[in-house]
């Protein structure tokens, strides 16, 4: 057994910790959420250019060579510092998927463009009741010889507002069995027909509703196999479940430390309100959520990332860590009183994706009830 | 005991229906996003609106806003509970109109007051056309109000006030502040602070904004330089402001808009009743059952300990420790609501109000973000489970 990280490991975390906090700043993240698109050019390119965007990708496509398990130590410190933009979207739900699906061709010129950050990608995957089944996937794809034609309403598509490309599972057969017959596209986003809206939520995360109204598809658009897009999307749910579970470990992390820094320093009654009892547990409650979350995290990653049945892992770790940063986020709330209540502070920031992440890829019921099916119940 | 309404009770809730169902401003319930608990979302401490105004001054012309006050000082002679039956059900469908200057000024007038200041205030108070806002909080006094700075120095028949004020929720839409502030540094609080009204157009006040979580502009920071405040408005005696001021803080936590959960938890069955995911009824899923089981359990408590501390005021009897109780339970209630709600309604409960596809208006998105107030203002929850650990049980501070 080996529970740590390796040097290079801990060397990106070092080193995304001091840059985000330099390239990435509050304010910057304040100005990303209000505003409609979420996106810095600016630091996409930055971000490029350190390699980060092709951090598990292959060398020959422009990546790093690294793996999702280094990854997942990025996004952790991405979720600490909070990185607005489509950098999920693109690298985990759509550079996956072209990896593990995609032809050589699409891999050359669509994964390397994500690589290079000259390409912005997201995954149209669920529809109007927002849950990640296969049966609600009724957006259909008709084949009209040399191309299809999409029609359909996609709800909760991250970043499609600003993405050149979309990935979109769509109906191209109809069965019986609910995961047969989905087909996954790969669309220009500026084709006639796509309607895209931003959704405005909670967590101000640019969530869109797409509309495909005759849009047509070439063939060689086709991602994988005719009617065997399943497989591929529960792959890539898994990566993006886990990959999620790490932004929020990040984002508990940051609530915990800012929270328990201001327990030192806020006084009330003539004492920090650190000293009294009441603070100090949910202090520790709070520590021992974030490592609790952070380990299940990282085995439920490392166990995707060898390539090991990790059904049950990723299942626990977002089950547990749905519930776990909310909790966190709860008290770190409780703890700032009443400035935490504030547009200007930050908090709210990390609040707001507690309830966000908890949201998407399934919650803590949804995933329990996995881990149930995963031992036999 | 006899958990049933007596036929009178009925017949007066059956008015206040009436009353609440004709006369509320149109549209109102539907457009508010007030949240049960919640102090951050509440359209009246945001804007003045002439039909809210409308609507409390008819209020005030049946004595409601007042009516468990003695007649001799225009109250209605009611009960507490035919009190608490009309509150909740004003907070049930949502109508505006209750104020800090009848809720929480008012009693503690009536309490401490001289004549002369009863004289004043109070008629006012009763017709419901006065808005008062809470003048507590300092940036280093929240939980520990003892710890204020603000002066007011004794000038002749003036009180003179200098300092500054925090938090201060719909500051800017109020006509007067109710305050504390120290009187004499060198003696302890307790024997050093004065209460009293403060008209907001006084010269040497200046308001400033705060935009809350929702982002709403409900909370102020207000300043006061040389602010001139009549001797006259101040309640009782000089120095014993921080006395009535404990007095006026239970009064505050027993201020429970309760026919809210009640109404947003039946939004929830709807919704779960007319949902299908997975081509099932929401209703038919065990998970969302038992969710709605437990918030109907725990909103059944509120009930019964919110009606249980209009009971014992009616019997002379002072809910000091149920009223943290009620703070308390509700407070955290806010949030599970809001939490649960979410949950149920999945992904889409995330979309903000405004969104073709939201659910329930986004009520319960507001709601989730709003429930951090909550268990903060009017004394954190902390702070409820202190007083209900040391006053409640006599356990011994730390
Ligand atoms: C939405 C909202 C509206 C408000 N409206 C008004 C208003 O209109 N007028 C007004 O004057 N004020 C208002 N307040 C202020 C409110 O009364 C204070 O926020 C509250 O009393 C807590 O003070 P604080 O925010 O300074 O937190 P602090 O007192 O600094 O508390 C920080 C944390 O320490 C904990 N803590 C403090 N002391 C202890 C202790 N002894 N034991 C255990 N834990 C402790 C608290 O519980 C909290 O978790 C409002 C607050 C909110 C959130």
């Amino acid at each position: 057994m080996d529970l740590g990280l390796n040097e290079e490991q801990e060397m990106l975390r070092k080193s995304a910790r001091e840059f985000l906090s330099k390239e990435c700043p509050k304010k910057l993240v304040r100005e990303l959420d209000e505003s409609d698109t979420g996106f810095s050019r600016d630091l996409w390119k930055k971000m490029a250019e350190l390699g980060w965007i092709g951090l598990p990708f292959p060398e020959k496509f422009g990546g790093n060579g690294g793996t999702l398990f280094d990854l997942i130590v990025l996004l952790d410190e991405m979720g600490y510092n909070i990185v607005p933009g489509p950098f999920f979207s693109t690298v985990v739900l759509s550079g996956f998927t072209l990896l593990e699906a995609g032809s050589d061709e699409q891999k050359q010129s669509y994964l390397s463009k994500i690589c290079s950050g000259e390409m912005v990608m997201t995954f149209a995957l669920t529809e109007l009741d927002g849950t990640y089944l296969p049966k609600s996937i009724e957006t259909a794809a008709k084949n009209k010889g040399n191309h299809y034609v999409l029609n359909g309403t996609k709800l909760f598509v991250p970043d499609a507002n600003i993405a050149d490309f979309m990935l979109v599972a769509a109906r191209t057969k109809s069965s019986s069995n609910p995961e047969e017959g989905i087909s996954i596209f790969l669309v220009d986003a500026k084709s006639p027909g796509v309607r895209v809206t931003l959704l405005k939520t909670l967590g101000r995360d640019k969530l869109c509703e797409v509309v495909f109204e005759d849009v047509k598809v070439p063939e060689k658009s086709l991602v994988g196999k005719l009617d065997s897009g399943w497989p591929i999307i529960k792959s890539i749910l898994r990566k993006a479940t886990v990959a999620k579970c790490a932004e929020m470990v990040g984002g508990a992390q940051a609530s915990l430390d800012m929270a328990v820094n201001y327990a030192k320093e806020r006084v009330q009654f003539n004492r920090p309100i650190g000293s009294f009892q009441a603070i100090q547990h949910y202090c520790a409650n709070m520590v021992t959520d974030v490592d609790g979350s952070r380990f299940i995290t990282y085995k439920a990653a490392w166990t995707e990332s060898e390539g090991l049945p990790s059904d049950m892992e990723v299942s626990m770790a977002k089950a547990w860590t749905s519930e776990a940063y909310k909790r966190v986020a709860v008290l770190a709330h409780q703890i700032f009183g009443a400035i935490g209540f504030t547009m200007d502070h930050d908090m709210h920031l990390y609040f707001r994706r507690a309830k966000a992440g908890e949201l998407a890829y399934g919650d803590a019921d949804f995933h329990r009830e996995i881990v149930a099916a995963q031992l036999g119940l | 005991m006899d958990f049933r309404f007596s036929e009178a009770e009925k017949r007066f809730r059956a008015e206040v229906e009436e009353f609440i169902l004709q006369e509320m401003p149109p549209g109102y319930a539907e457009k508010d996003l007030y949240w049960p608990g919640g102090y951050g979302a509440i359209g009246e401490f945001e804007v003045r609106d002439p039909a809210v105004e409308k609507f409390r001054e008819k209020m005030g012309e049946r004595g409601w806003l007042t009516m468990a006050w003695p007649k001799e000082y225009g109250g209605g002679g009611h009960s507490f509970i035919e009190q608490a039956i009309f509150f909740e059900r004003i907070s049930y469908h949502g109508a505006p109109g209750m104020d800090v200057s009848a809720l929480i000024s008012g009693p503690t007038i009536l309490r401490f007051g001289s004549e002369e200041l009863k004289r004043e205030w109070i008629p006012r108070i009763v017709k419901g056309n006065l808005k008062f806002w809470l003048a507590y909080s300092e940036p280093n006094a929240g939980s520990d109000l003892a710890a204020i700075q603000t002066k007011a120095t004794i000038d002749g028949d003036d009180l003179v006030v200098n300092g500054q004020k925090i938090w201060s929720s719909g500051a800017h839409v109020s006509d007067c502040g109710w305050m504390v502030a120290r009187t004499d540094m060198s003696a302890p609080p307790y024997k050093g602070t004065a209460l009293f009204i403060v008209d907001n157009k006084t010269p040497g006040i200046t308001i400033r904004p705060i935009v809350n979580i929702n982002g709403f502009h409900s909370f102020n920071e207000v300043f006061f330089d040389n602010v001139r405040v009549p001797r006259k408005n101040v309640v009782g005696d000089m120095n014993m402001g921080f006395y009535y001021l404990m007095v006026a803080l239970d009064f505050e936590r027993l201020v429970i808009s309760m026919g809210s959960f009640r109404r947003r938890f039946e939004d929830l069955l709807k919704y779960a009743h007319n949902t299908r995911r997975n081509g099932k009824l929401l209703c038919e899923d065990v998970r969302v059952r038992s969710k709605l089981a437990q918030l109907a359990t725990e909103i059944e408590i509120a009930y019964l300990l919110y009606y249980k501390t209009a009971w014992m005021m009616d019997n002379n009897l002072f809910p000091n420790i149920e009223a943290s109780e009620i703070k308390l339970i509700t407070t955290l209630l806010s949030r599970k609501l809001a939490d649960a709600g979410m949950e149920i309604m999945g992904q889409q409960s995330q979309l903000w109000p405004g969104s073709r596809h939201a659910p329930i208006r986004g009520r319960f998105a507001v709601g989730y973000l709003d429930s951090i107030s909550a268990v903060i203002g009017a004394g954190t929850s902390e702070i409820q489970r202190n007083i209900l650990a040391q006053r409640g049980l006599g356990l011994k501070r730390a």
